[in-house]
């Protein structure tokens, strides 16, 4: 198993509280990888220690072999290492479409003047963001949606429309936080097949933090449990479900259960 | 980019009155003064065009005012001290504001909501300040007696008259306004329906997600704010050569909230929004000119009511409601 991303002792300290401490895991190429834990364990920290939206305490995060934390967000976006946001991140008064166009500009050929005179790059890259944004749009499903305002859309859609973002930058590896908050059981279903094929069929390897655990042992190949900071088990979702620490740890919360 | 036929017929309409309108109603009615007056307000729609990009990157810009007296500034210490021809200081007025922006825009440009408006409302009164210290700009007394804009011919072709030979300056001024007045806007549009418009578009709408798609978001934004700058860099330049002086006061805290109100009047999500607003606040504050010392309280009332019920500006009611234009 070769490593693309390394979690190397990772810490992050918010005044008196540890959120993360010393965690350290790989995750390999063209893998789904899941990271669970009960609320406020620090998973969604750690996704954004890995796309360098806040800085480690101490540790580092490295892909292919370069270091990707402590920068800044967009630099490891241009690199294709993309989160989407727990919180409904969207463009509100953009399309579903106009948001998946203007998400593709990282492969924009032309540059910025060359966009503003109307070079024939230019307009070559907005031929095929166009067409690429109908292409994904299609993939997952939306290309009803195309045209409506994001602010229109309900939830469940809102969650898609963000890993369309996600998405639409061309990432190598993507990093969904709680990407099924808010989905019915089918919506759910519906979206695990198409994080699946977004791995299988568009290489891209996907680190997620979900709470639903149906859906996270359906999906992963591996799974990263933390609780209060700290990395308690690590390992395919069976070995997790008969983990004794895992188990505790979830009984001892009162608002989750791992659905086992 | 493809444009409609009413859009171009508007723009038709739009060139065929200031251009010869405008020159027939004036010549009409022997109002000459009119040109002073229509020139400011092609200036001051300029400087209040970059103003209005500010806002498209979701920032409150009420220091335009110190970028046009900049402008206005280096032009003039280029012509008068430097013997520059007029028509190479002016850019050279836009270039240098840009770079102040982009010095002044390194630390501020963190600041978003309030915390932006309120130090950027400092920035003209700093300006002033500036200039009543620095021994260059002259103090108090500022630089008078401007030349006017020499002529400029290419291989004995002459391309720009001499302004001081000719017979009316004030018309060849208010032409020469309008010119820049409409490169900017033609600029504007075109920035806005590009990409640069569209990542703009992007973090104004939410900055943590633009930067999640990788838009340097630091980078952009600086960009537009000297672009901004640059605008109310050639404004302020241009306005200097026309009054041939320059002070301190010639751009005020009022004129940067001035700019800003031109742009909600005329509305943030139409690009021509700021160039309505300007014409319409110049004359709405000279008509209530009569109201003696009740004006102030007229035409705020009168603002305060046109945001309160028109929230996207006048423009607004023609395009309905999410168009743009
Ligand atoms: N900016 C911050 N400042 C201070 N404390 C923070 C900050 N961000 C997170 N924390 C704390 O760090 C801990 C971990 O938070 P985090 O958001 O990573 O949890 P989580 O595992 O994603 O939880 P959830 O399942 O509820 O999303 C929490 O106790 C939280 O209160
Ligand atoms: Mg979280």
């Amino acid at each position: 198993m070769s490593a693309l991303l390394q979690i190397k002792n990772v810490t992050k300290k918010y005044g008196g509280l540890t959120a993360n401490n010393d965690i350290s895991f790989d995750v390999a190429e063209n893998e789904i990888l899941s990271v669970i834990g009960p609320n406020g364990a620090g998973k969604s920290t750690l996704f954004k220690m890995i796309s360098s939206f806040v800085p480690t305490t101490s540790g580092e995060v490295l892909y292919r072999g370069e270091r990707i934390s402590n920068l800044k967000p967009h630099t490891v976006a241009r690199k294709g290492v993309v989160r989407t946001f727990q919180e409904t991140t969207i463009f509100k008064s953009m399309t579903v479409r106009e948001s998946v166009v203007v998400a593709q500009h990282l492969r924009a050929k032309a540059s910025l003047a060359g966009y503003f005179w109307g070079s024939k790059t230019a307009r070559q890259d907005v031929e095929s963001f166009g067409r690429y944004a109908d292409e994904l749009l299609e993939f997952l499903g939306m290309d009803s949606i195309a045209d409506e305002l994001a602010s229109n859309l309900p939830q469940g859609n809102l969650r898609a429309l963000g890993i369309a973002i996600g998405l639409a930058t061309d990432p190598k590896v993507l990093l969904l936080d709680e990407p099924f908050a808010g989905m019915n059981h089918d919506e759910t279903m519906r979206m695990v097949d198409l994080v699946r094929s977004v791995r299988d069929e568009r290489g891209v390897t996907v680190m997620l933090v979900e709470h639903d655990m149906p859906a996270v042992m359906k999906i992963s190949d591996r799974i990263v449990v933390l609780n209060f900071g700290e990395k308690i088990a690590e390992g395919s979702p069976s070995e997790i479900q008969n983990n004794e620490k895992v188990i505790e740890a979830y009984l001892g919360s009162a608002d989750d259960e791992i659905g086992m | 980019m493809n444009f409609s036929a009413k859009q171009i017929l508007g723009v038709a309409v739009f060139l065929l009155v200031i251009f010869v309108g405008v020159p027939m109603f004036i010549a009409a009615t022997g109002r000459w003064d009119f040109y002073f007056t229509l020139t400011s307000v092609a200036l001051l729609a300029i400087a209040s065009a970059g103003v209005w990009l500010t806002f498209y990157i979701g920032r409150i810009n009420i220091g335009q005012g110190a970028f046009a007296l900049v402008g206005a500034y280096v032009s003039a210490i280029l012509v008068v001290k430097a013997g520059w021809s007029f028509w190479i200081s002016l850019p050279a007025a836009g270039l240098f504001a840009a770079l102040v922006a982009v010095l002044l825009g390194l630390p501020i440009l963190r600041l978003r909501g309030v915390y932006f408006a309120m130090i950027t409302l400092v920035l003209t009164q700093v300006a002033t300040l500036t200039a009543l210290a620095l021994p260059i700009t002259n103090g108090a007394k500022g630089i008078t007696n401007i030349p006017l804009p020499s002529g400029v011919s290419l291989f004995g072709l002459t391309l720009i008259p001499d302004f001081g030979q000719l017979e009316n300056t004030r018309m060849a001024f208010y032409f020469t306004a309008c010119i820049l007045m409409i490169i900017t806007y033609a600029a504007l549009y075109r920035l806005v329906n590009s990409r640069l418009g569209h990542l703009c578009r992007s973090m104004q709408q939410n900055e943590e997600l633009a930067s999640s798609i990788g838009v340097n978001i630091t980078y952009i934004r600086i960009l537009i704010f000297a672009i901004s700058s640059f605008f109310g860099g050639i404004g302020g330049a241009m306005f200097g050569s026309i009054s041939q002086s320059v002070y301190p006061a010639t751009f005020v805290v009022k004129d940067s909230v001035d700019f800003m109100l031109n742009c909600f009047l005329g509305g943030l999500g139409y690009v021509f929004g700021p160039m309505l607003g300007t014409l319409l606040i110049y004359f709405g504050w000279d008509l209530l000119f009569e109201f003696g010392k009740y004006q102030l309280l007229i035409y705020s009332t009168i603002l305060i009511v046109v945001i309160r019920f028109l929230p996207d500006g006048l423009l607004s009611i023609r395009f309905g409601k999410g168009e743009k234009k």
